[in-house]
């Protein structure tokens, strides 16, 4: 039998406020514990929640950017539980009305675009954590993170694949980040993945029981994950065993989930309105002004790249799938009117490359927009060849200067003049007759030698093309 | 003796220099010694007191026109107060002190009060008798074999047995309306978002107002105007600017309208009491009132309702009390979950550790529809109910409780009996009404009998000035109990 996996995602996104959603405590990530948290995030009685605008005009700029339905108000409620990292008892989330409700993002998968739904995204604040290795056998409790304003993003089941689910992770992330809502940082945990997957028989409609998958907070281990309990199910199904629906978690070291605790035992979690909080409203005018905020959105931007840049659709894909990936590919064609393409292929050929290498994000390249424009406009008006523009390149990451620096410097400017070229020619045909003769019998590919043996002599300098037609001039006219 | 006279007076007689903060603060601070017996209060700051009092007098001399300066007051220890215990009269809280003060707090000592303490009362202010008190009952100065009512008993003890001029109290059913009914007081339950609510420990934050207990309207209208006002900290807090309350206490009662529902004059109430507030309305009727009879066709739903909502909203704010973070905490407990379990078995009482569970229960799933959404939805009807009886009247009158006061122990035991107390009083806290309890003369027992006012939404003016008028041409609320 042949089985479809169906998955859906949870994705909490920790929205960029200076301060809390509930309080006026800081959000910065890495301060000493327990310094950034105040009397109402470490739920002192009597304390009171003051919603944080701010928070809500993220998720509003969310919901417009996703196309979905922004409800006029939505109610914060409370679901009950103990935990030493939940100070109140009880977490503020949004449970029936949420903020944002029915919107939708496109994936690009083997099979072309596809929708994936949206269901809802709804405030809520995070818990602080728990320290159980620091403290022999006692738990630590930092509170530093506990009211950080998050916005849970909840997937329609639409995904089939796993390659699906990291498309769809990458495009959200993609997204938050264009909308400057979330810094993305998966490894401080500001953007967390919970996914819910069930398999089915291929063509049945109903959905089989699901398990949901915790601590996968990497795009590789969303897909490692999925993998492993997509044919951890199968397995059960096909030994003739129903799979329990339960949460599991990810472990990375083995590669496998395991059992975190099963429906049975599951909270009741008991959501009410909360009373402390009035419904949140969100006005007309602050819908204009979340809309006015937006930036231009990925797929926007995307098919402006292909019109507007003529460049090809993996090509422009490729460069705006990060924000920051595509100001730099604008702001460096901006600095140097240079040739679209030619600057699409550097940017994501050779700086990506580089970028990778090092690990270091676009924004802190140490070839700057405008370093590359410089150089990519040697390339075109043919200062340098491609190949020795590498060679500069490599230079200007180790921060020996501009590219027009470097090439003066090393005298590495591309030789056009066709006299000294041709000088240069006569005496490689003089100093290889053989090969001469070859070239001229019809062996083709022996021009290519003496090609290299003109380069050689002028040091890599002449232009290869010129190099090429004079030679061809010379032995079969 | 200073403590004959009212608020208002001992404000005019510093103001005037006749008496200092110091001197009235050491007076009362000697009754509050000589009357332990009361119980009214949980802690007594003598030293904090003298040092704020004389700062006061330092201020009145330097000519301060500070509305509370220099006055003796108390805070029921609901109220948060930065560096001296505060324990919402739990055991749970019982090593409990405060690193901020509540709004209501800064308030006051913003206008120069002086604190001489903190009052007893029913544990997280659930109890209509102050018998759930981990700090033991407090006694009735009236007769001390009986109760002060509650939960606010703490204060409306001591205030009745003039231990301190006037005092606070919060409302989330009755629980200052029924002990200043016990105690022969005037006590005013503001409306829901009129008073912050900031700092003060939340019982069931949908019904908790915090309000005055006073001698009298006019001392109630000095507190109120200090108590209330818009507070960025509470986001249900009103943000209507505080209107001058002193300043329409003069109203005239000339056509104003009382409204008395058939509901509230049923075989169900004491006839003494019955009959004190139909004498006291008709001294209203007599200085130009009129009196039409308007229905509440609903608030026999008042008491079930309330005991859904309340318990439920109560069942989370006090799930913060679990030991990891401040109050008492169990010994020896080998994991988490037992951590949570002694503690709370520990430090909660028996009324508390009830309606917990009461709540917890309503919001379960499988429940919650029967329950809690039931109860909102009754909610909305009570309110409907207030809003056409507003349209015929401009006061809704009756009694604030079914008796006077019971006596210790006589219902400690039964609950539902106890919760039947607030059957006049939580439909009140339910719209998010202002009402006001104030002294309508005695019963055969010589105890207090009350006479409720309930108001429109951010009308307590009306209702001050209404017992203002009252009081000029009758004097229960001037009676002390017999030794003190």
């Amino acid at each position: 039998m042949s089985w479809e996996p169906v998955i859906g995602l949870e994705v909490h996104a920790q929205l960029q406020t200076y301060s809390k959603i509930f309080s006026g405590a800081p959000t910065a990530y890495g301060a000493a514990p327990n310094t950034q948290a105040c009397a109402v995030d470490i739920a002192l009685p009597g304390v009171l929640p003051v919603m944080n605008r701010q928070a809500a005009l993220l998720a509003v700029k969310f919901g417009l950017a996703v196309d979905a339905r922004v409800n006029p108000r939505s109610i914060f409620a409370r679901k009950n539980y103990f935990y030493p990292d939940l100070p109140k008892g009880y977490q503020i989330s949004q449970y029936e009305i949420p903020i944002v409700a029915g919107g939708e993002l496109f994936i690009d998968t083997a099979q072309g675009r596809k929708r994936i739904g949206i269901t809802r995204a709804h405030l809520e604040e995070d818990a602080g954590k728990s320290l159980h290795e620091d403290f022999h056998g006692m738990t630590g409790v930092d509170l530093n993170r506990a009211g950080t304003p998050l916005l849970e993003i909840v997937s329609e089941p639409d995904m089939r694949a796993p390659a699906e689910a990291v498309a769809y992770l990458r495009k959200l992330h993609s997204l938050v980040r264009y909308l400057e809502i979330c810094d993305g940082n998966m490894e401080e945990g500001s953007f967390r993945c919970d996914a819910n997957i069930s398999v089915r028989p291929m063509g049945q409609t109903q959905l089989g029981i699901r398990t949901e998958l915790k601590n996968i907070n990497s795009f590789r281990f969303v897909e490692r994950a999925l993998e492993f309990e997509i044919a951890r199910q199968i397995e059960v199904l096909e030994d003739g065993g129903t799979v329990a629906q339960e949460t599991r978690l990810y472990d990375p070291a083995t590669d496998e989930t395991r059992p975190m605790r099963s429906k049975e035992e599951a909270h009741d979690y008991r959501y009410f309105p909360d009373p402390d909080l009035p419904p949140l409203v969100i006005t007309a005018a602050d819908l204009e002004q979340a809309r006015e905020s937006l930036p231009e959105l990925p797929d926007t931007r995307r098919q402006r790249f292909v019109t507007e840049y003529e460049l090809s659709e993996t090509d422009a894909a490729q460069l705006t799938a990060e924000k920051d990936t595509a100001d730099y590919f604008e702001q460096a064609l901006a600095a140097n009117a240079c040739n679209h393409r030619l600057m699409a292929n550097w940017v994501t050929g050779e700086l990506a490359s580089w970028l990778n290498r090092t690990d270091t994000p676009i924004s802190e390249s140490k070839v700057s927009p405008s370093m590359l424009g410089e150089l990519v406009r040697c390339i075109q008006d043919q200062t340098v060849s491609g190949k020795t523009a590498k060679a500069v390149f490599e230079a200007m990451w180790h921060g020996d200067g501009t590219a027009g620096e470097i090439i003066e410097a090393r005298g590495l400017k591309q030789i056009l003049d066709t006299e000294i070229i041709e000088q240069a020619v006569v005496e490689v045909i003089a100093d290889f007759p053989a090969q001469v003769a070859q070239v001229r019998a019809g062996e083709e590919k022996v021009l290519s030698f003496l090609v290299g043996q003109v380069m050689k002599a002028t040091s890599g300098k002449a232009n290869p093309r010129a190099v090429n037609e004079i030679l061809r001039q010379k032995l079969c006219s | 003796m200073p403590h004959r006279y009212s608020l208002s007076t001992l404000r005019d007689m510093l103001r005037q220099g006749e008496i200092s903060s110091v001197e009235l603060t050491r007076h009362f601070l000697e009754r509050i010694e000589r009357f332990t017996d009361l119980n009214a209060f949980i802690t007594v700051d003598a030293e904090g007191a003298l040092a704020a009092a004389d700062t006061a007098d330092q201020a009145i001399a330097q000519g301060s026109q500070a509305p509370l300066i220099g006055l003796p007051i108390a805070h029921k220890d609901i109220f948060c107060t930065r560096g001296i215990l505060t324990s919402c009269g739990s055991k749970i809280l019982s090593n409990f002190i405060s690193p901020y003060d509540a709004t209501v707090v800064e308030h006051m000592h913003r206008d120069g009060a002086v604190l001489l303490g903190k009052t007893n009362m029913d544990e997280f202010a659930m109890g209509s008798s102050n018998e759930t008190s981990f700090f033991g009952p407090v006694r009735n100065p009236w007769d001390r074999a009986r109760v002060p009512g509650g939960s606010s008993g703490g204060s409306a003890a001591a205030v009745a047995a003039r231990l301190v001029p006037a005092a606070t109290g919060t409302d989330t059913g009755g629980s200052i309306r029924q002990p200043a009914a016990f105690c022969g007081l005037t006590g005013l339950k503001p409306s829901y978002g009129r008073v912050s609510r900031y700092g003060m420990i939340a019982f069931a934050s949908s019904l908790d107002q915090a309000g005055p207990l006073a001698q009298s309207a006019e001392d109630a209208a000095l507190l109120l105007a200090s108590m209330a006002g818009f507070d960025p900290r509470d986001s249900t807090s009103m943000t209507q600017v505080t209107p001058d309350y002193e300043a329409t206490l003069e109203m005239d009662l000339t056509g104003l309208k009382l409204g008395l529902p058939r509901e509230f004059f049923d075989e169900s109430v004491d006839g003494q009491v019955l009959q004190g507030v139909r004498d006291a309305l008709t001294i209203f009727e007599q200085m130009g009132a009129q009196l039409i009879d308007v229905e509440l066709p609903n608030s026999a739903a008042g008491i079930p309702c309330y005991y859904v909502i309340a318990p439920a909203e109560a069942s989370s704010n006090l799930a913060r009390f679990d030991g990891v973070r401040y109050g008492h905490r169990a010994a020896d407990c080998e994991d988490l979950l037992a951590l949570y379990e002694k503690t709370r078995a520990e430090g909660f009482g028996e009324e508390v550790k009830r309606r917990i569970l009461i709540g917890t229960y309503a919001l379960s799933a499988g429940y919650y529809d029967a329950y809690y959404l039931k109860a909102q939805k009754i909610r909305r009807i009570i309110a409907e109910d207030f809003d056409r009886a507003f349209k015929q009247c401009d006061i809704i009158a009756g009694p604030t409780a079914p008796t006077s006061a019971f006596g210790l122990g006589e219902k400690a035991e039964d609950p539902v009996a106890m919760y039947l107390n607030d059957i006049f009083t939580n439909t009140v806290n339910l719209a998010g009404l202002p009402a006001l309890s104030l002294p309508a003369g005695f019963d055969h027992s010589g105890l207090p009998i009350g006479l409720q006012f309930i108001g429109r939404f951010m009308d307590e003016g009306r209702l001050l000035g209404a017992a203002h008028r009252y009081q000029q041409v009758t004097n229960w609320h001037q009676q002390l109990p017999e030794g003190f």
